[in-house]
């Protein structure tokens, strides 16, 4: 038991080594998208490190209790995550509803953290993450309910190894339509550009972290980081078909973070009606068709 | 021949200590930067060619912020009308230490071409500590590139302690702040 903890910890500090890196080095991918030198690979460490040396305020107990309720959260969450099919923490409990669950956790804290700084631009940006939230969970939940049911497991791992089966493609070519699906909803998740607009650093000054300076905003980046460790990972275990060992695993991570990026920095930024509009509309809809065409004809490539 | 017996180990005294780790997390600091930008007069138009592609802030790794809490460097750019000079104290103050503090142009110099208006202040350094000028009316990009170079260098040798001038002498710049303004916090129902 202890043995499975300490596992799972290292899984939660593998996820945010992994993220910080793969975010400084998609940093400077962006900056020579847009034609200039670009940031040391290692920013990323750099300025939490930094914001985690500064010295901060409070603004109640609340402030400070949700920052720490966040990162434990996300922490615990990531604990369960399976990097390959051995290499896992605790072995059927990587149940895909586990992950749903848990990472409400982190947000809750977040937004209590994020009320309880006063500020109205945070109240606003918690009100704006919520929604964005239930925008794109409709379309996902239909595609990952389709899986479930087509490799007749939720467990991650089931349902990598139900990809590396041969004869089966992964998901993200055997469901086409519910690939797209799955990509426009982990830019939603990840709140890449399009949907990025509970951040909206010009518009309602970075939203529910307007209020934070210093050392909560340091471990608010490393949730951040374990977040998208997280979501990513989700992707690559239920569309990519999971890893056998670790440098698939890291390439595909790597190749899915960089692409949602690349796509991300040639969009602007939707407004928040706009986007539950957009996820109501046309991600719904393909969604349940390849539901219907996948559970009840059968057709699966 | 050397003698093989250990020297006893020197115990490092707590300001030592406080010290070492203060250089690290200069090393931070000084390499991760974000501003906020205060942009009040023309000098703000060098700074978008700093920070595009011509000639790329964030290779320093600087960039943008979009609430004082979260910056490192109020960037004053251009002159402050007494209006804005509250606002600007005000923000000063809700950021977290240690912050620094630079100065765009020649206005918050000497009030550059401003410097016989009733409605603008001269000196900047009167009324929050500035650490780092950049002179100029306006300074091209390069010496604006320069002088955060120069804040960098600054934060190295110890030598960017402006925030701790206004903590050991906050009567002094509040004297000065309520001689121009006359009530530095304002209690209506706007600013409550």
């Amino acid at each position: 038991m202890v043995l499975n903890i300490l596992i799972g910890i290292g899984v939660a500090l593998f996820g945010f080594i992994l993220q910080t890196s793969v975010a400084g080095v998609n940093r400077k991918i962006i900056a020579r998208v847009q034609k200039r030198y670009g940031p040391r690979w290692y920013q990323e460490f750099l300025d939490i490190f930094k914001l985690l040396s500064k010295r901060s305020v409070t603004h109640g107990w609340i402030f400070d209790f949700g920052v720490i309720m966040a990162l434990g959260g996300i922490i615990a969450t990531a604990m369960f995550m399976p990097i390959t099919s051995t290499i896992l923490a605790f072995q059927n409990y990587d149940n895909f509803f586990i992950f749903v669950y848990l990472l409400a956790v982190g947000m809750l804290g977040m937004a209590m953290s994020a009320s309880g700084s006063g500020n109205p631009f945070a109240s606003i940006g918690v009100m704006r993450a919520l929604t964005t939230m239930l925008a794109y969970e409709v379309p996902f939940m239909i595609i990952v309910l389709t899986i479930i049911n087509l490799s007749g497991t939720s467990s991650l791992s089931g349902i990598a190894l139900y990809q590396q089966a041969t004869g089966n493609n992964i998901f993200l070519i055997a469901l086409p339509l519910g690939g797209i699906v799955a990509v426009l909803s982990l830019m939603g998740m990840l709140g890449k550009k399009p949907f990025e607009t509970y951040i909206a650093p010009a518009e309602i000054a970075s939203g529910p972290m307007v209020e934070y300076g210093g050392k909560q905003l340091g471990m608010l980046f490393i949730m951040h980081e374990i977040t998208v460790f997280i979501e990513v990972s989700l992707f690559v275990h239920l569309f990519l078909g999971g890893a056998t060992n670790i440098f698939e695993f890291l390439i595909k991570y790597f190749l899915t973070y960089t692409a949602v990026n690349l796509i991300s920095n040639v969009n602007g930024r939707l407004k928040i009606d706009q986007v539950v509009v957009f996820f109501y509309k046309w991600p719904l809809f393909l969604a349940i068709i390849q539901a219907v065409i996948a559970i009840y004809f059968g057709w699966v490539i | 021949m050397k003698s093989t017996k250990f020297t006893p180990a020197r115990h490092l005294t707590k300001e030592e200590i406080d010290r070492k780790w203060w250089e690290v997390g200069d090393y931070f600091r000084r390499n991760s930067l974000w501003m906020l930008m205060y942009c009040t007069g023309c000098c703000a138009i060098e700074l978008p060619p700093a920070m595009t592609s011509a000639y790329d802030m964030e290779r320093l790794g600087m960039g943008p912020m979009a609430t004082p809490r979260q910056a490192d460097i109020l960037l004053v750019s251009g002159y402050l009308s007494l209006k804005t000079l509250r606002r600007l104290i005000y923000t000063y103050e809700q950021m977290s230490e240690p912050r620094y503090v630079v100065g765009l142009g020649s206005c918050p110099i000497n009030g550059g071409i401003y410097h016989d208006s009733h409605a603008v202040i001269n000196q900047l350094d009167q009324y929050i500590p500035v650490d780092t000028y950049v002179a100029g009316c306006m300074p091209n990009t390069e010496s604006v590139m320069n002088g955060f170079v120069d804040l960098m260098e600054q934060i190295k040798n110890k030598t960017a302690v402006g925030w701790k001038k206004y903590k050991d002498n906050y009567e002094w710049y509040r004297k000065n702040q309520i001689a121009a303004l006359g009530e530095v916090d304002i209690h209506d129902e706007f600013h409550e």
